[in-house]
């Protein structure tokens, strides 16, 4: 079992997949679909093994797999998991099966659909379990254009038409990426300068010791980079229309894991690599969060359309994390992770929860809709779960989250952390709101046709509502393991870099 | 007696004139021929600076051979092209051409 | 069998969550079989709760017991879920898990109608799990934990008939009033756990006696003191409680009187070490529940609804109980909050009882003469009635008289005398209550009849409690409650008589003056009315506080909202969109260069060639390099 090369079986099984569908005559429409489901389901299937197998005691990289692709540049096919990494990946997979699910009712093109929508998930699993840095952008090119094609073919027009949602959403990341793309290669050049050798592979680079200035000159490329794909206040603005206009797989992978690479590149590259200027630039992207937090909060109790009030409150919750990565501390960190996956594991339920609504109302206005818990109780009943966990309810994942991070960033910052914590009393004003006036009030008579979730309708329901509350009431399963790797991260650039910066 | 100088003025004159025409002429067929006096401007240089400059050998000539080769090659093309085109639009005039225009 | 329960305490906090599980996930369908799970459970954890506090009740000496494992851990920060058993639990428990299991039987009959019958089940099963969670928590991230909790349960139970736009509005309303409170609180526990790197009752409390920056734990503990204000629905945060009382009526006696309100009392109870730290947190504790006593019992006068009559009684005696805090008197106020507990309990079942038999009706003036009709349930709300007047010897009396004596002996004569125009005033709209629902002449039309078994005998068992739960405190029983729920410090005072009688002389006075009024019409209510229309009307209204609140709401929240949205689509995007469209304009500028033309190309193309040329021969090649 030793060479059982499981990241690699768990990151191409949905490019085969995707290959497979291809060869499958277009009207076979279910054979697609459970190809698809399939594939996903191994990749879950081999998550939660890699979850339960990674060896907590031994920490550090583990399951790896290297092959040299580009000698002279340095770039190896490198793969390996630690406690930062696992958590994202368990979560791209859950999304991803649930997203398959989520998307049982597309009508037109299902076959394209399919084979973008797993070359995607391949694309977000390969940047959570690279330590290369050069293969990680790779793979984070390799999301973008999927995500275009389909925002623009299967996606929604309501407030901005799809092409400009799809348009506006390429643009950001595309700007993002390039910024991060200069920073890997300023830090590729000055590795070799400073080596000899050429290396890409994080852990190689983590080594070097850079100069301040110049840590800082990247790091603030990478918060750049990185903070536009996390929606940084204020570079923000793709992430509302954008959610509005995708389609509902693309809402809940672009919200759920895409954001994520945000937070875990800078963590996992920005953090680790350049801890001096992370330290320097960690006040800035501190008081952004902020930014992020109440404003897009606020925003929030003014929309009408619940895919806005969930991009919006997307923002916001990304603010927690910022200011959990910006603390700098072990608990913070710690924090920020748990968020990820929380907020990851919520945003996705909401998403497929509405675009299930949306598929049969045909409308997302708040005002419109009304009453539905009479309709459709355990559409309702998703709902609830996915808002309690949004305002942080305990007992579901996101409080663990939201909690650490508050205890590790009042340690650096007490007044920012102040305003971030009044943001539980603006989410639960904006979420109580929204779900009192969709699912709640009296019966509507124009919304008696709406079938109630049935049959693979539910799995998503189940398997991200089960994950919300299992985290929820066990949340130390997971913390142990973020523990591990943030403590042998924070260990590591504590003695090598700069000793007792932290 | 006939200097370099002389050569490559000469060359000059005849390149500056087919410049002109290719710039300022409208008619197709004309512009063609304009770049013909160029190539030939430039075959002129080749012949002078194998004598002049690197005496000897026969580079120069060898190249004013291919230059002509291809000259004639690039006539039949460009022919070609003017002719479809002006079975098109009715026209040898280059104003009336703006395909590359997207 | 005491040993084991004590040992096996989480037990008495899990038992309802299983139940609760169970529920939804399989027997929702079953609506009958729901509900005995639901009260199966509590039931046995009251069995357990019982054993408990009758162990720790008859032994020697204070039960201190506990126990945890870890929940949340990494280096620096530690959240165990854990169980703390003292004096103070046991009598936690044994409130909680009664009146629930009384509820709960009650409900059979009440709600037995209703389609949302499992789910109501359901929903008291969490709620009463994380009620008994709260109690027993050893720490405080546990507390918040469970509070928070509770506040879901009450959320759900208050908008249980969502269909009603009222009954959404109030449960929304009371889970965003206690957020605020609760930014308040974990803020407070945020500081705790920074200074002092523990959030552990026993561990806090040996830190916090040797810490000298007296200013930073005054700060802490009016951050603390912000979660009961909110739980406790202490002014200003006290709006959502009445409206609280859209829930069905049991939901009303267990969650919005008799439990979960409380905890904010409990929770000062808990955390008394801190703020005794400080004395001028004791104070800041003492003038907001002195001042909500009474500012609630006024509006309590003038109410016509039979619930939120018995909403604003709650209001104010809460306020009794946090003031007890204020003034150190720890123990009577967390007898007070057991002796309220039975009797608004039984009040509250009373009410519902009522409005059972009346068909939904609440509003008292059309109520009457249900003496003849409804005997059980008349006498037993009496007996509540009198108990909550502090009428010797009910249990009321005795609490009541705890709480006063602390003030009066303990040189708080403002808040004595506050506390006894309170006793006054409850005594008077009580009676008000019961002398025109109970006694009045029948102007409804409907005819009302005494309700099943299953709501009556609750009411019995509460009565019965109402009278006599008193004496574990009473001089009768030597103050063996003082024994039990103590703190280091505490202060005992010797029972006065003075204090006694007037308390009583104050509570028949305020009985007979509602007796003449709305009995013996002896004095006209019209005229007093019409005497005093502009007060009557601010306290009709609620002195405009929910009013004021709302327009702060419109104004600053929404009108925020609403300028920082138009700031997001035109500020912000429409710097992104200028952007994309400079871009865009600078390509159709530069467009015009390309004309298609191959001659205007060409002539670029030598134009670029004798620029570089010229570079080359009058700048060198450096310049291109």
């Amino acid at each position: 079992m030793a060479n059982f090369p499981i990241l690699s079986i768990t990151l191409f099984t949905p490019v085969i997949a995707a290959i497979v569908i291809m060869l499958i005559p277009r009207k076979n429409e279910q054979p697609i679909r459970l190809v698809a489901a399939f594939a996903t389901l191994v990749s879950l299937i081999l998550s939660v093994v890699v979850f339960f197998g990674y060896d907590q005691g031994l920490g550090g990289l583990q399951f790896i797999e290297r092959i040299i692709w580009t000698p002279d540049l340095g770039v190896t096919y490198a793969l390996g998991v630690d406690g930062i990494s696992i958590p994202m990946l368990l979560l791209t997979a859950l999304i991803g099966f649930s997203a398959v699910f989520a998307s049982w009712q597309i009508k037109d093109r299902v076959k394209e659909f399919f084979v973008l929508l797993l070359i995607l998930l391949t694309g977000v699993m390969g940047t959570f379990l690279t330590t290369d840095l050069f293969i990680f952008f790779l793979f984070y090119e390799v999301v973008v254009i999927p995500i275009y094609l389909m925002v623009i073919m299967w996606g929604s027009s309501k407030r901005v038409t799809k092409e400009y949602a799809g348009m506006k959403l390429t643009i950001y990341l595309l700007i993002g990426s390039a910024f991060l793309l200069i920073g890997i290669i300023m830090l590729f050049i000055q590795s070799y300068l400073a080596n000899g050798t050429p290396t890409m592979d994080i852990f190689a680079l983590a080594q070097i010791g850079f100069s301040t200035t110049f840590q800082v000159i990247v790091f603030a490329l990478m918060a750049f980079g990185f903070g536009t794909l996390l929606s940084m206040f204020p570079f923000h603005a793709w992430s509302p229309d954008g959610y509005a206009g995708a389609p509902t797989a693309v809402s809940m992978i672009h919200a759920g894991v895409l954001k994520k690479i945000g937070g875990y590149g800078l963590i996992r590259i920005g953090i680790y690599l350049l801890p001096a200027g992370a330290q320097i630039i960690a006040p800035i992207i501190a008081v952004l969060a902020i930014g992020n937090i109440i404003y897009a909060a606020f925003i929030c109790l003014s929309q009408k359309d619940l895919k806005y009030i969930v991009g919006y409150s997307s923002v916001s919750h990304m603010g927690y994390v910022l200011i959990g990565v910006a603390a700098l501390n072990l608990i913070s960190i710690n924090g920020a992770i748990i968020m990820m996956f929380a907020h990851g594991v919520m945003s996705a339920l909401f998403f497929a929860l509405i675009g299930n609504l949306y598929e049969k109302s045909h409308t997302r206005n708040i005002d419109e809709l009304g009453g539905l818990a009479h309709q459709m109780p355990k559409l309702a009943t998703g709902l609830m779960i996915a808002g309690l966990a949004s305002l942080g309810l305990p007992g579901l994942v996101n409080f663990v989250g939201e909690f650490t991070i508050f205890i590790g960033a009042f340690g650096t910052y007490k007044v920012l952390t102040i305003l971030a914590v009044s943001g539980i009393i603006f989410t639960a004003v904006y979420i109580l709101r929204t779900l009192g006036s969709v699912l709640f009030g009296p019966r509507r008579e124009e919304w008696d046709h709406l079938q109630d979730l049935k049959g693979v309708e539910m799995i998503p329901l189940l398997v991200l509502g089960g994950v919300i509350i299992l985290g929820g009431i066990l949340p130390f399963g997971l913390i142990d393991l973020i523990n591990s790797g943030v403590g042998s991260l924070i260990a590591q650039i504590g003695t090598i870099q700069i000793g007792g910066i932290f | 007696m006939i200097s370099f100088e002389h050569y490559l003025l000469l060359s000059t004159i005849i390149f500056g004139i087919g410049l002109y025409g290719i710039l300022a002429r409208k008619n197709a067929v004309a512009v063609l021929m304009s770049l013909e006096l160029m190539l030939n401007a430039v075959n002129i240089n080749f012949i002078a600076i194998n004598k002049f400059v690197i005496t000897g050998g026969v580079t120069g000539q060898l190249f004013a051979i291919f230059v002509i080769v291809v000259a004639a090659a690039e006539v039949a093309v460009g022919l070609a092209l003017i002719i479809s085109i002006f079975r098109q639009k009715k026209s040898v005039n280059l104003n009336d051409f703006n395909l590359l225009k997207w | 069998m005491f040993v084991w329960s004590i040992q096996h305490a989480w037990l008495i906090a899990l038992l309802p969550f299983v139940a609760f599980a169970l529920i939804g996930l399989f027997s929702h369908k079953w609506p009958k079989i729901s509900a005995y799970l639901s009260i199966a459970a509590i039931f046995v954890s009251f069995l357990m709760a019982t054993i408990i506090a009758g162990g720790t009740f008859l032994a020697g000496e204070a039960i201190n017991y506990e126990v945890a494992v870890k929940w949340i851990n990494m280096p620096g920060l530690q959240v165990d879920m854990g169980i703390l058993i003292d004096g103070l639990t046991a009598v936690m428990l044994v409130v909680v898990t009664l009146v629930a299991l009384l509820v709960q039987i009650y409900s059979l009959g009440y709600m037995d109608k209703d389609p949302g019958f499992a789910s109501y089940y359901a929903y008291q099963s969490i709620f009463a799990g994380s009620m008994l969670g709260l109690v027993l928590a050893n720490n405080f991230g546990q507390i918040f934990v469970f509070w928070e909790l509770v506040g879901l349960a009450s959320y759900l139970l208050i908008g249980f008939w969502f269909g009603r736009n009222s009954a959404r509005e109030a449960a929304k309303k009371a889970f965003i009033t206690n957020r605020v409170g609760d930014f308040g609180f974990l803020l407070g526990i945020l500081f705790l756990q920074i200074i002092f790197g523990t959030l552990n009752f026993t561990g806090l409390a040996g830190e916090i006696s040797s810490y000298a920056n007296t200013g930073l734990l005054i700060v802490i503990s009016l951050l603390l003191l912000a979660g009961p204000i909110g739980k406790s629905a202490q002014f200003p945060l006290h709006v959502w409680l009445p409206d609280a009382m859209e829930g069905p009526t049991p939901v009303s006696a267990l969650i919005h009187a008799a439990t979960m309100v409380a905890a904010g009392v409990y929770l000062i109870a808990r955390a008394l070490f801190i703020f005794s730290a400080t004395p001028e947190a004791m104070i800041v504790i003492a003038l907001v529940g002195g001042f909500t006593a009474l500012f609630a019992a006024t509006i309590a006068i003038v109410q016509n609804d039979i619930k939120r009559i018995l909403a604003y009684s709650t209001l104010s005696q809460l306020g009794y109980m946090v003031m007890a805090m204020g003034i150190g008197a720890m123990t009577a106020g967390i007898f007070h909050l057991m002796t309220h507990a039975f009797f608004k309990a039984l009040l509250f079942l009373g009410a519902g009882a009522v409005i059972y038999a009346l068909q939904d009706e609440q509003d008292i003036w059309k109520m009457g003469n249900l003496n003849k009709s409804m005997p059980i349930t008349t006498w037993t709300f009496v007996i509540g009635a009198l108990a909550l007047s502090g009428i010797p010897p009910l249990s009321g009396f005795w609490s009541k008289d705890e709480i006063l004596l602390g003030a009066f002996a303990g040189g708080y004569t403002g808040l004595y005398i506050l506390g006894t125009l309170v006793a006054f005033i409850t005594a008077f709209y009580m009676f008000r209550l019961i002398f025109v629902a109970f006694f009045g002449k029948n102007q409804g039309g409907v005819k009302a009849v005494e309700p099943p078994k299953t709501m009556t005998l609750p009411l019995i068992i509460l009565a019965f409690m109402a009278i006599v739960a008193g004496f574990v405190g009473s001089p009768l029983a030597n103050y063996r409650f003082a024994d039990l729920v103590t703190y280091a410090g505490a202060v005992h005072y010797d029972p006065s008589l003075l204090v006694m009688v007037v308390s009583s002389l104050v509570a028949i006075a305020g009985i007979c003056l509602a007796w003449l009024i709305y009995q013996k019409q002896a004095i006209s209510a019209e005229e007093i009315k019409g005497k005093f229309s502009g007060l009557y009307k601010l306290l009709y209204n609620k002195y405009y506080i929910d009013e004021l609140y709302h327009w702060l709401i419109k104004v600053f929240v929404d009108g925020t909202a609403k300028v920082l949205f138009w700031i997001d689509i035109y500020i912000v995007n429409g710097f992104i969109n200028g952007l994309a469209s400079l871009a865009g304009s600078m390509g159709r500028l530069l467009s015009y260069t390309g004309n298609g033309q191959v001659q205007t190309y060409a002539l670029y193309m030598f134009a670029g060639i004798i620029i570089i040329l010229a570079a080359i021969l009058f700048g060198g090649l450096a310049i291109l390099l």
